[in-house]
């Protein structure tokens, strides 16, 4: 159910753009004013859910992440699964955020025999999602060819390896095929495995399908569906100059490739894609487990009223010392 | 704001990413390449045609070459017939740069905008030019 409701959604999206530049002529709505204010909400509205996650006190370090913590000195500490350093979370993090260690640990829990329970190796969760995420990455770098004048030479040395296969004309860029097979894979494994789809909502699905629209819409017009590349640079380079202008002929491939990446950067901060600012504010990632060396006062703590008992003494010894209690100072 | 010390950095290293593609291209005036059709060859053309026409061999030269390529090293078919239908002899270097004889006022100065660099040159030899 889920799945088809982004599946309409996402249809809906190449719709607008079709009737948009068919009989509407709306190419400057779509070309330079949607394109901006994307821009915008993106910016924003990821700033200010960072500052709302920002806001919301962490009072302990969590010590139950994988790995030993460090305590006494003839017990091997897991320096990166479990430090106690600054130095140390960074290594987790950029672990974490360079290469999903904690993906690489995911397993998968099944019944053998009928009867015995076992845990297993699951890496395919892992393989996929890195091959997705880093295609994606050096697909985006690689388009700042089009966002850039002059280009660095940093660009033609990854365009160098990306194409190294050197099939066709225009070359075949490998990281955009991977892109569309990972992001295919990942949304097959929702659909596959029925855990996994129960659990599915559409908020999963439709970036699922929105990525593979703009990856099947990028992939079409450079390979197949041809437009005029000099003219959607021009386009691009207006609005990064603040001089808009709307190229004609650029085929409407482009256009839909254009309004489904600003619905995917519109909608990113009201979605589960803000985990690419979340994961630096993880808990279980972010913090030193340094609880044995260090005392971390809770910060919502209000000042308490207290008595304590060198008060009681002073407030009753009299009676105490009549009651024949034994008090500390006499 | 918890964390205010490391959050800030964080939000603007994030907004330095994000407007870089605007300061980077800041006062830089990067004019749309005007390929030069000023060559001999085009010159003495009754007709200036190309072998389809400007706005399919805008988008689709590219393709066509490969084409080309393919018809004639995988089927020995070096003739072309336009969609004008005339005749042309399939060749990057015999057909297209005998009339864009100015491969670096005209194939390179898009490609130069666009950063493409096409890797033909390594084998196939481009025209000799006086200019430059
Ligand atoms: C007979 C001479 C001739 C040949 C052969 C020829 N061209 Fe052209 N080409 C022209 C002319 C003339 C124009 C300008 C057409 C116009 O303005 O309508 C042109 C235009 C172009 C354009 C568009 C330029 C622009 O201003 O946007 C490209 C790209 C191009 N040619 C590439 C090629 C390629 C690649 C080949 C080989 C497959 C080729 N040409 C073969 C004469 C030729
Ligand atoms: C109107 C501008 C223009 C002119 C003139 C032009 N090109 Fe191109 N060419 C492009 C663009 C833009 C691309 C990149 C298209 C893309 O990225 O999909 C390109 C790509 C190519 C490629 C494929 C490169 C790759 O990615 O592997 C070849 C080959 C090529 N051009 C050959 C030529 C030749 C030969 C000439 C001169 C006869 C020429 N072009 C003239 C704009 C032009
Ligand atoms: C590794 C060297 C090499 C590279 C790189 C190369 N070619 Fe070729 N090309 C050849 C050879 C060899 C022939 C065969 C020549 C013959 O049979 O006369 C050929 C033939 C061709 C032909 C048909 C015959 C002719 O005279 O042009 C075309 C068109 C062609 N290549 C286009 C291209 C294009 C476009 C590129 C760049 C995308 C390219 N080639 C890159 C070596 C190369
Ligand atoms: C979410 C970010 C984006 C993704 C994942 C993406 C994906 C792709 C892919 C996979 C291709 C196929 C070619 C390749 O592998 O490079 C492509 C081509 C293209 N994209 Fe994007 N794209 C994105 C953003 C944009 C933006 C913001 C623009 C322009 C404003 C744009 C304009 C183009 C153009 C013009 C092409 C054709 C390039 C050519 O023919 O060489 N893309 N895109």
């Amino acid at each position: 159910m889920g799945a088809i409701v982004a599946f309409i959604a996402v249809i809906i999206l190449v719709l607008i753009v079709l009737a948009g530049t068919g009989a509407a002529n709306l190419h400057f709505l779509l070309g330079v004013i949607i394109p901006y204010l994307t821009f915008v909400t993106f910016t924003i509205g990821v700033a200010y859910r960072v500052v709302k996650w920002g806001r919301s006190p962490v009072p302990f370090r969590i010590p139950t992440t994988a790995g030993q913590q460090k305590s006494l000195s003839w017990i091997k500490d897991s320096k990166l699964d479990n430090p106690s350093t600054t130095t140390g979370v960074i290594g987790r993090m950029g672990l974490e955020v360079l290469l999903f260690r904690s993906l690489f640990r995911n397993t998968s829990s099944k019944l053998y025999n009928g009867s015995i329970f076992a845990h297993k190796w699951e890496k395919w969760l892992w393989m996929g999602s890195l091959a997705f995420h880093w295609s994606f990455l050096i697909v985006l770098i690689r388009h700042f060819r089009l966002f850039m004048a002059p280009v660095p030479s940093l660009l033609h040395l990854i365009e160098a390896f990306d194409g190294f296969l050197q099939i066709g004309s225009p070359g075949i860029f490998v990281s955009g095929i991977i892109l569309l097979g990972a992001v295919s894979y990942l949304l097959f494994r929702r659909f596959y495995i029925p855990q996994v789809r129960y659990i599915s909502l559409t908020s999963d699905y439709f970036p699922l399908f929105l990525i593979i629209g703009i990856a099947l819409s990028g992939i079409l017009m450079r390979y197949f569906i041809k437009v005029d590349v000099v003219s959607a640079k021009e386009l691009i380079m207006g609005l990064l100059t603040f001089k808009p202008i709307i190229p004609k002929g650029i085929g409407v491939i482009f256009y839909i490739h254009l309004f489904l990446v600003c619905a995917l950067f519109a909608y990113f901060p009201f979605s589960k894609l803000m985990h690419m600012a979340g994961v630096f504010l993880s808990p279980t990632r972010n913090l030193a487990n340094n609880s044995r060396m260090k005392r971390h006062v809770n910060p919502w703590n209000y000042p308490v009223k207290v008595h304590t008992y060198e008060e009681y003494e002073e407030d009753f010894r009299g009676k105490m010392k009549t009651a024949k209690i034994p008090v500390e100072k006499e | 704001m918890h964390d205010a010390g490391k959050i800030i950095p964080g939000l603007i290293i994030f907004a330095a990413i994000v407007t870089f593609p605007f300061y980077y291209n800041m006062g830089k005036a990067v004019e749309r390449p005007e390929p030069k059709l000023d060559t001999p060859a085009i010159q003495e053309l009754k007709e200036k045609q190309c072998v389809e026409s400007k706005e399919f061999m805008r988008a689709n030269h590219m393709q066509l070459l490969n084409q080309w390529r393919d018809a004639v090293v995988r089927d020995g078919n070096n003739v072309y017939i336009g969609s004008n239908g005339k005749k042309y002899t399939m060749s990057l270097q015999n057909t297209c740069m005998k009339c864009h004889s100015n491969k670096k006022n005209f194939c390179d100065s898009c490609h130069k905008y666009v950063a493409v660099r096409p890797y033909c040159w390594d084998c196939h030899i481009a025209p000799k030019e006086s200019k430059l």
